[in-house]
C-alpha cells in the first residue's frame, strides 16, 4: 500500500425527499394503530361505566331470580356455571390437545398422515362456534344421551371449539424444544417414550400451559355451543348432569329484557366475564415469563 | 453386561454385550474402585456406508477402534467424519431417510442384528456432542442421574452421581451445589457435566463429537486431559476437526476425505510420516 493522499470522509446527511417519506409512512402507520385501538377503549369504556354500577357483593352471591319486576337478583349460577363447563372442557380438550401434538412433533413429523391431522387442525380453528353447539345438540342432545340439555354437553362443545387451538399452540411449543436434547438423552439409551415424558413435556411445559390457558379463556366467552348444549336456568347448580347457566348465556337473555335493571346485570356479568379471562390471560404471560423456551 | 465390579476384565471381555437384556449394574452394588474397572470393549467398522436419503456421507469405511485408546477422527468440514461416529451408536438412524450398511461390530457382536435393541446400543455406546446440552429443567445432580433415571432405574444416585463428577473432573467445582441448574454452568463446565452425565451409566464405548469446539482454550485443556484419564476405563473416539488436539490426546487417528477412509494409523506416523498424499497435504495444512 503506498501512501495516498488523505482522501475527504464522504457520509452526506440524509436527502430531505427520504426524511420527508419517512416522517409520511411514521404517521401513517401510528393513525392505523390509534384507529385499531378505538373499539378496543370505547369497549373497556362501556363495560366499566355500565358494568360498574351492577357490580355489588349481592351480585356475585344471589342467583337470577328470574321475575321480571323488582329484584332481578344477581349472576351466582352464571359464574359457577361458567367454571364449572369450562373446567371440564379444559379437563377434556387439554390432554387430547397435547397428545395430538405430541404425536404430529415426536411420531408423525412430516409423514402424509401427520399432515392431513395438521390440515383438519387448521379447518377446525376455523369452524364458527355455532357450528360446535350444533353438533352437540344433534348428537348429544337431540338423542337424549343422559336427558337433554346438561352442562357437560355444553362442555364437549366448548372442548371441540379449544381442541384445534391447544393442538396448534402446543405444537408449536413441542416444536421449539432444541432436538439437541432429544439427541442426548436418546444417547444416553433412553426409550422414546421416556424422552418425551422426562425431556420434552417437562422443558415445554410452561409454553403449554400458556397455550392451554389462552385457549381456555377463548372457549369461556363463547355464546354459541352453550345456546343449544347447556341451556339456562337461575338457579345455581353443581351437577353437569343439569341444565346449567353460564355468563355468555345469561348476558345474552339479560341484554333482550326490556327492564333496565336486567339489562344493567347484562353489563355486570360481561365486566365480570372480561375479568375472569383478563386473570386467566395475566396468568398465561406470567408463565410464558419464567419459561426458557416458547 | 450383568457384570458384578470385582469381576476380571478380560473374563468379561469374551462375553457378547448388547444383546443381554439387563444392560445395567444395580446402583446399590459396591462401586470401591468402580473407576480404574475398565469396561472398554473394542469397535471394528467393517465397509461402512452411510446415507442421508440419496446423499452417499459414508463410502466403505474399515477402522477398528482399540479398547482403552483414543481414536481421533480428522478430516475437513462435510467429510463424513461425524456421521460415522453417529452411526456407531446408531444416533446416525434418528435422521429421516438415513440408513447404513456394511457392518458395525461391538467386540464380536455385529450392532445392528436384528436382536439387538438399538436402547441398549445406546446405553454400551455413550455420545458426548458438540454442544453441551445439558438438560434445562433439571438439576447438576438430576442432570448426572437422567441417564439412570432415563433406563428406567430408580433410587438413590447420590454415589453415582459423584463418581461420575469426580470422573468428568467437576467435582470440586459443584459439589457445594449439586442442586443449582445444569444450564447455570459455564460452556466448559457444562460440556463436563454431559460427560459425567455420559459415563454415569457406565458405557463401554465414548464418542465424542468435537468436544471441546465451543469451548475457549483453558476448558479445551480440561477436556483433554479428561480424555487420558476417561481412556483407562473406556474406549474413546473422538471427533475433532483440530488437529493438535488429535496430536495431543490420540493413539490413533483416521483421516477422512469425501466420506472416504483416506489413512489409519498411529497419531505420531499419521502426523509425521503419512503414507498418502492427500493427508500429507492436509495435516500440513495445504487444504482443509
Amino acid at each position: 500500500m503506498s501512501v495516498a493522499a488523505p482522501r475527504p470522509v464522504s457520509i452526506p446527511p440524509v436527502a430531505a425527499r427520504r426524511r420527508r417519506t419517512d416522517r409520511i409512512m411514521r404517521g401513517v402507520l401510528l393513525v392505523m394503530t390509534l384507529i385499531a385501538l378505538v373499539p378496543l377503549v370505547l369497549v373497556v369504556y362501556y363495560l366499566l361505566k355500565q358494568g360498574l354500577g351492577a357490580i355489588s357483593w349481592d351480585f356475585f352471591t344471589t342467583d337470577p331470580t328470574g321475575r321480571f319486576l323488582g329484584d332481578p337478583g344477581g349472576i351466582r349460577s352464571a359464574i359457577i356455571g361458567t367454571i364449572l363447563i369450562v373446567g371440564l372442557a379444559t379437563l377434556i380438550a387439554v390432554p387430547i390437545g397435547i397428545g395430538v401434538a405430541l404425536y404430529l412433533v415426536e411420531y408423525g413429523k412430516k409423514s402424509w398422515f401427520a399432515q392431513a391431522v395438521r390440515y383438519f387442525v387448521d379447518v377446525m380453528t376455523g369452524v364458527p362456534s355455532i357450528v360446535f353447539g350444533l353438533f352437540i345438540y344433534i348428537v348429544l342432545v337431540l338423542t337424549g344421551v343422559g336427558g337433554t340439555f346438561a352442562g357437560w354437553k355444553g362442555s364437549v362443545a366448548l372442548a371441540l371449539l379449544g381442541l384445534p387451538i391447544v393442538t396448534r399452540s402446543a405444537e408449536v411449543v413441542l416444536a421449539l424444544v432444541p432436538n439437541s436434547l432429544r439427541e442426548a438423552a436418546l444417547a444416553l439409551g433412553a426409550p422414546r417414550w421416556r424422552v418425551v415424558f422426562r425431556i420434552v413435556l417437562p422443558t415445554a411445559l410452561p409454553g403449554l400451559i400458556t397455550g392451554s390457558l389462552l385457549a381456555v379463556a377463548r372457549a369461556a366467552g363463547e355464546t354459541a355451543p352453550l345456546l343449544f348444549t347447556a341451556f339456562a336456568v337461575n338457579g345455581t347448580t353443581w351437577d353437569l348432569g343439569q341444565q346449567m347457566n353460564s355468563l355468555p348465556i345469561q348476558i345474552f337473555n339479560d341484554v333482550r329484557q326490556p327492564q333496565a335493571n336486567i339489562v344493567e346485570r347484562a353489563w355486570g356479568a360481561a365486566l365480570t366475564l372480561v375479568a375472569m379471562i383478563l386473570i386467566l390471560t395475566l396468568i398465561a404471560r406470567a408463565i410464558q415469563r419464567r419459561s426458557r423456551y416458547a | 453386561m450383568s457384570t458384578e465390579p470385582g469381576e476380571v476384565r478380560e473374563e468379561e471381555r469374551t462375553r457378547p454385550t448388547v444383546a443381554t437384556p439387563s444392560p445395567l449394574r444395580t446402583p446399590e452394588a459396591p462401586r470401591a474402585a468402580a473407576h480404574v474397572q475398565s469396561h472398554a470393549r473394542t469397535v471394528v467398522l467393517e465397509g461402512l456406508h452411510a446415507y442421508y436419503g440419496d446423499t452417499h456421507a459414508v463410502r466403505g469405511v474399515s477402522i477398528t477402534f482399540a479398547a482403552n485408546e483414543v481414536t481421533a477422527m480428522i478430516g475437513p468440514s462435510g467429510c463424513g467424519k461425524s456421521t460415522v461416529v453417529r452411526c456407531i451408536n446408531r444416533m446416525h438412524e434418528e435422521i429421516p431417510g438415513a440408513r447404513t450398511e456394511g457392518r458395525i461390530l461391538l467386540d464380536d457382536k455385529d450392532i445392528h442384528a436384528k436382536d439387538v435393541d438399538v436402547v441398549s446400543v445406546r446405553r454400551v455406546i455413550g455420545m458426548v456432542f458438540q454442544k453441551p446440552n445439558p438438560f434445562p429443567t433439571m438439576s447438576i445432580y438430576d442432570n448426572v442421574a437422567a441417564g439412570l433415571r432415563l433406563s428406567g432405574q430408580r433410587g438413590n444416585f447420590k454415589e453415582r452421581v459423584e463418581q461420575s463428577l469426580v470422573g468428568a473432573g467437576l467435582w470440586e467445582e459443584v459439589k457445594d451445589r449439586l442442586g443449582a441448574p445444569g444450564i447455570g454452568l459455564s460452556g466448559g463446565q457444562q460440556q463436563r457435566l454431559c460427560i459425567a452425565r455420559t459415563i454415569a451409566v457406565e458405557p463401554e464405548v465414548v464418542i465424542m463429537d468435537e468436544p471441546a469446539s465451543a469451548l475457549d482454550p483453558i476448558s479445551t485443556l480440561k477436556i483433554e486431559e479428561l480424555v487420558q484419564e476417561l481412556k483407562k476405563r473406556f474406549t474413546i473416539i473422538i471427533v475433532t476437526h483440530n488437529m493438535q488436539q488429535a496430536a495431543r490426546v490420540a493413539d490413533k487417528t483416521a483421516f477422512m476425505l469425501s466420506g472416504e477412509l483416506i489413512e489409519f494409523g498411529p497419531t505420531d506416523k499419521l502426523f509425521t510420516n503419512p503414507d498418502k498424499k492427500e493427508t500429507e497435504d492436509y495435516v500440513t495444512g495445504k487444504f482443509g
